[in-house]
Formats: structure tokens, C-alpha cells, sequence
């Protein structure tokens, strides 16, 4: 009986080694392959840091010492500090304004049927794959038309419109996962639409939300082509450096650079904090 | 007793199709009626109706003698049971159940009272400041029951309530069900496709057919007379032989069926040569033993035997190549004895007040 038990074992001793030589060989590759795709995504960002705080103006190796030179100098930069307010309040405007649209319109997309609905689903999508400078261009021409002055108004506005689609398919996909049920049972508990949506729907869509508020953000804070047509005097913070680097990478530059890091990742944690999804 | 719930002639048209088809019945205060149908009957359709949230294309939807037709949800005394719970994820029990009394403007007291009565009633009290996803299938359905009750409705609406739950699970809350039923007095509406669900709990069974009511009673009613062959098989096993009547008397009829000739008891006139559709319970068959004779004999052969535990069904061909069924128990003597083999002839017999006559176009 012992032999028996004993024999198949001793066989597949060998067996099994060599599978997890090779399961390991698979892994070591498979790790490999990941760490180079972390490298080639941050490595510049990590550049990028270092040099905000290299002793010297020209961006080339060896690093000649640690200098917070460049924080200083944009602290005093009037002309960069006007541009990353002007982005703030870009990015702020636009974010409230696109939701404030973007959430009822995928409410009504997911609730009302009308005619045409799946048309009109695929018309509020479609910004988002047409190139910037088109949607720049024909909000310009619009503008004109209606004979407003260019400012970061006409930049807010051109930037919601180009993000409603963002918010709306965000949004959409998240109602499509949510039961009729909930909203149902709701009303069923005597509870009027709007206490339904204040009280049920918004809590079970409000990842989502947060989540195509922070990506619209983001989206319109880095946005060129769209501010380019659409601003007037004031300048956002990407048109500023696209406007410097005429005169190359400053280290400035760099410094604004690495705060915008530090305040991605600021955004980042407050995003994942926020949007935690309880354990299923 | 006051009708709590009269529908008139309601119907649910979806482009052509009619989901309920000219629907009349009505519910009365304190009863236990349960929809009984396949799916796509119109069952759920007819539920949901009532609980405000399909509009009907026509008709008039009464509750406590006024017209709710056109009421929203939130104005409807009714409260719903839904079939996957629907409870909210982001709210504890406590919190779920609360709901609907916020919106009642109860005062906090009271509140705190009474979704701490309705957890015992449910006997999840323990379980308050849990969140759903916590709870298992089977105490979920309880806090979903608990939370419609404790609006204290004047109709709870059931919606296939324990379609999610494992058979034992499912058989156990059948019982507590119609406990509950009786200890709240609160009229219960309960759509299901399972029959003996429908059997054990209600006092009353609507069984519907492609947007229509087939027959309504109790469940004695419709599992001893059933008005079509369409009831007689969605309530239990019939078996279905057609035959012709050959001579017709007041209240009895005899038919010619498989080479024999069959006496029924019939509650409408008959003519002799009328083809008719024969149907009885396998239960209702007596197998006859060497030299015993009965009523209505049928001689078959045995085709299939089935052993399932309680019992035996057993499959016998008879003249003019129909099958019956016949369950039998087992009784001790039979079971150290002789199983009826594959082969065997075998007579049966039937009672003429357990066969069941329907017009043959019905069929």
C-alpha cells in the first residue's frame, strides 16, 4: 500500500520541478516586460522632476547640484502664475458646466425613449473623436456669428462641449448597470422622482461622476488646440509654455511641470478615496 | 368583505401584442391571491400595473374602492416585493427599511419603533447596521419583505419573491410567507411560475394564459376541476386521452376511449359522438391487482418504470397508442415484493368523479 502511495509521487517529482522552472522563466519575462513599460511611462516624468531642481539652465547631464532657483523665479513669474489661474478657472468652469448638462442628459438617455434616441446618443458622442482643431474652428465661426467677444468664457464654453461627451458616456454606462429595481422600489416607497434621484441614483452613479468630472478636468486643463481658436487675451498655462519653448525647455518650465505632477497625484488620491467602491 | 383591489377589464398592449388581454378580477381585503402563469403570460405585466409602474392601455385599476389608474408609485398604498430585492446597496438594513416611513413623515421615534418591529418580525434584528451585500439570499428576501411591510400598505405585491432561492430555502419561506400573511393581515398579491407555490400559500390562484385569466379559485377548485386541459397541466401532471362520447345521460357520460368504454361525471350536457378530451390525475389511478376488478377498468402494458423515492410512476400504454401515468406509493409490501417489471400487462381503474371531460376543440 506504502509502495503504491509512494511511486506515482517519485514519478512526478521531476515533473513538477520543471513546470515550475518554467512557470518561473514565464514570470521572470512577464515581469520583465512590466517593468519596462513602467520605465518608458515615467522615466520622463522623472526627468522632468530632477531637472526642476538641477543648478543650471541648460537640461543636459551630469546634474550640477540642487537649486530650488526655479521655484523661486516662477513664484515672482506674475505672467505664469496669471496662466495657471486662468487654468484653474477654465478647468473649473468647464467641469461644473459639462456635468451640470452631461449628468441629466445621460439620465434622460437612459430613462426617456423618444425617437431618434439612438441617433441622438451617437451625436453627443461624436466630439469626442473629432479633432480639436475642427471643434476650435467651428465654435469660433459660431461665436462670431453670434458676435461674442472671444475671452476664457468662449474657452469654458468650448471646452464643456467638447467634454459632454466624456460625462455622457461615463455616466451612461454607469445607469446601464444600475437595476430598474432601485429606482422603482423607491417610488414604490413613496418617494417623488426627485427624492429618488437625490436619494438613490446619485449615490449609485457618484464614482462615475467624480470619476468624468476628474478626467474632464484634467482634459480641459491641458487642452490646446480648442483654447488656441477660442481664447482671447488671456493665456491658459499649456498655451503660456507652448509660447516659451520658442526659447527652449526652461527649468521654469520644469518647476510647473513637477507642481502639476504633485497636484495630479493630489487629484489622483482624492479621486480613488472618493470613488472607493465598497466590497461587493 | 370589501373588494381592496377590483381590476376592470385592463389591458397592456406592447405595439401589437397584448401582454393583458381584458383582465377582470378582484381581491378581497386580507386575502393571499397568487398570479400563476409561464412566463410571457402576462402575470408580471398585471403586477406591476397595479403597483403603478406599467400604464395600462386600457381599463380601470381600483384600490379601496378608488380609481389609482393613473397614480403614480408614490402615491399608491400598495408596496412591492421585487424579484431581485432591489434593496439599496449604499444603505443599511436599517436605513433600507426606514425609507419608506422618512417619506411617511413619521416622527423619529416611531420610526426607530417600527423598523425595529418589522426586523423582528423578519427575525433579522441583529442584523440593523448591516449593509445588503452582508446578508444571504434568503435574509435579503426577508428585509425586502420587511421593508414593504412596514409601510403597513393596504396590498403587498409579490414579484416571483422566492424564484432566487435554492429549493430548500425557497420551501421553508413558502410557509413563513403565508405565517407572515396571517400574522399582518395585509392582502397579499404573489405572481409565480411555480405551481406548488402557488398551491401552498394562497387562498386563492389566478392562473393566466397569454394575457388572459384561464380560471380563478382555490386551489382545491382548480386542482379537481379544472375548466381546460391548459389548467389541468400547469397545475400538476394530467393525463390526456382522447375518446368520443358514446351515450349521454344527465350528469354522466360515457366515452369510448383507448378500446374501452369510460363512465365520467359531467357538468355540462354531452351529445353521443361528440370527440372529446379525457384527462385525470396519475394519482387517481388505481392499479388492480390479479383477479380484483374496480370501475372503469383500462388494460394496458407497462412501458416505464420511475423510482423516485416517495413513490413510483410508472407509464402504461394503453389501446390506440396513448400513455398514462400512474403514481403509486410504495407501500411496504409492494416495495420487498414485486416492482412492476417493463412489459407486464396491468389493469387500471378510474373513478368517474376523478376524470376530468373538456371539449376536444380546446385542446
Amino acid at each position: 500500500m506504502v509502495m503504491a502511495l509512494t511511486t506515482p509521487a517519485d514519478k512526478a517529482a521531476p515533473k513538477a520541478r520543471r513546470g515550475m522552472m518554467q512557470r518561473y522563466a514565464a514570470d521572470t519575462a512577464f515581469m520583465t516586460f512590466v517593468a519596462i513599460l513602467m520605465a518608458f511611462l515615467y522615466i520622463p516624468i522623472w526627468v522632468l522632476i530632477v531637472f526642476s531642481f538641477n543648478d543650471s539652465r541648460s537640461l543636459t547631464w551630469p546634474l550640477t547640484g540642487f537649486t530650488l532657483e526655479w521655484y523661486e523665479k516662477l513664484w515672482n513669474n506674475s505672467q505664469l502664475q496669471d496662466a495657471i489661474g486662468n487654468s484653474f478657472y477654465v478647468a473649473s468652469c468647464a467641469t461644473v458646466l459639462t456635468l451640470l448638462v452631461g449628468v441629466p442628459a445621460a439620465l434622460a438617455l437612459h430613462r426617456v425613449n423618444f425617437p431618434g434616441k439612438k441617433v441622438f446618443r451617437r451625436l453627443v458622442v461624436l466630439p469626442i473623436t473629432l479633432p480639436g482643431v475642427v471643434t476650435g474652428i467651428s465654435m469660433l465661426n459660431l461665436f462670431r456669428v453670434l458676435g461674442f467677444n472671444l475671452s476664457l468664457e468662449t474657452v469654458i464654453l468650448g471646452h464643456a462641449t467638447a467634454l459632454l461627451a466624456v460625462v455622457v458616456t461615463q455616466v451612461s454606462a454607469r445607469l446601464e448597470r444600475l437595476p430598474k429595481s432601485l429606482e422603482e422600489a423607491s417610488a414604490d416607497l413613496g418617494a417623488p422622482p426627485l427624492h429618488t434621484f437625490l436619494h438613490v441614483t446619485l449615490p449609485n452613479i457618484r464614482s462615475a461622476v467624480i470619476g468624468a468630472g476628474l478626467l474632464s478636468f484634467v482634459l480641459s486643463f491641458d487642452e490646446i488646440p480648442v483654447t488656441f481658436f477660442l481664447t482671447g487675451r488671456d493665456n491658459t498655462l499649456p498655451m503660456y509654455i507652448y509660447s516659451t519653448m520658442r526659447r527652449g525647455v526652461t527649468p521654469e518650465i520644469n518647476a510647473v511641470g513637477t507642481l502639476i505632477v504633485l497636484f495630479s497625484l493630489i487629484l489622483i488620491i482624492g479621486a480613488v478615496i472618493a470613488t472607493r467602491e465598497r466590497k461587493k | 368583505m370589501a373588494s381592496i383591489i377590483e381590476l376592470d377589464k385592463l389591458s397592456k398592449h406592447y405595439a401589437s401584442i397584448a401582454a393583458v388581454d381584458d383582465v377582470s378580477f378582484s381581491v378581497e381585503d386580507g386575502e393571499f391571491v397568487t398570479l400563476l402563469g409561464p412566463s410571457g403570460c402576462g402575470k408580471s405585466t398585471l403586477l406591476r400595473m397595479i403597483g403603478g409602474f406599467e400604464e395600462p392601455s386600457g381599463g380601470v385599476i381600483r384600490l379601496a374602492g378608488q380609481d389609482v389608474t393613473w397614480t403614480p408609485p408614490y402615491r399608491r398604498d400598495v408596496n412591492m416585493v421585487f424579484q431581485d430585492y432591489a434593496l439599496f446597496p449604499h444603505m443599511t438594513i436599517g436605513e433600507n427599511i426606514a425609507y419608506g416611513l422618512k417619506l411617511m413623515k413619521l416622527g423619529r421615534t416611531e420610526t426607530a419603533q417600527r423598523v425595529t418591529d418589522a426586523l423582528e418580525l423578519v427575525g433579522l434584528h441583529d442584523k440593523i447596521d448591516q449593509r445588503p451585500h452582508q446578508l444571504s439570499g434568503g435574509q435579503r428576501q426577508r428585509i425586502a419583505l420587511a421593508r414593504a411591510i412596514v409601510r403597513q400598505p393596504k396590498v403587498l405585491l409579490l414579484d416571483e419573491p422566492l424564484s432566487a432561492l435554492d429549493a430548500k430555502l425557497r420551501e421553508q419561506m413558502q410557509l413563513e410567507l403565508k405565517h407572515l400573511h396571517e400574522k399582518v393581515g395585509i392582502t397579499f398579491i404573489m405572481v409565480t411560475h411555480d405551481q406548488t407555490e402557488a398551491l401552498v400559500m394562497s387562498d386563492r390562484v389566478v392562473v393566466m394564459e397569454k394575457g388572459r385569466v384561464a380560471q380563478e379559485g382555490s386551489p382545491h377548485l382548480l386542482y379537481d376541476h379544472p375548466r381546460t386541459p391548459y389548467v389541468a397541466n400547469f397545475i400538476g401532471t394530467t393525463n390526456f386521452l382522447d375518446g368520443q362520447i358514446a351515450r349521454a345521460a344527465e350528469g354522466t357520460a360515457r366515452i369510448s376511449v383507448a378500446g374501452v368504454e369510460l363512465e365520467a361525471v359531467t357538468d355540462s350536457p354531452r351529445r353521443a359522438g361528440e370527440a372529446i378530451t379525457l384527462g385525470f390525475r396519475p394519482e387517481k389511478v388505481r392499479l388492480l391487482s390479479e383477479g380484483e376488478s374496480g370501475e372503469n377498468e383500462i388494460p394496458g402494458e407497462i412501458a416505464e418504470v420511475v423510482y423516485y423515492g416517495l413513490g413510483l410512476r410508472l407509464a402504461v400504454a394503453v389501446a390506440g397508442g396513448g400513455r398514462v401515468y400512474v403514481d403509486s406509493l410504495l407501500p411496504d409490501r409492494l416495495a420487498d415484493t414485486a416492482v412492476p417489471a417493463v412489459g407486464q400487462p396491468v389493469r387500471m381503474a378510474l373513478s368517474p368523479g376523478n376524470i376530468f371531460l373538456f371539449d376536444a376543440e380546446v385542446a
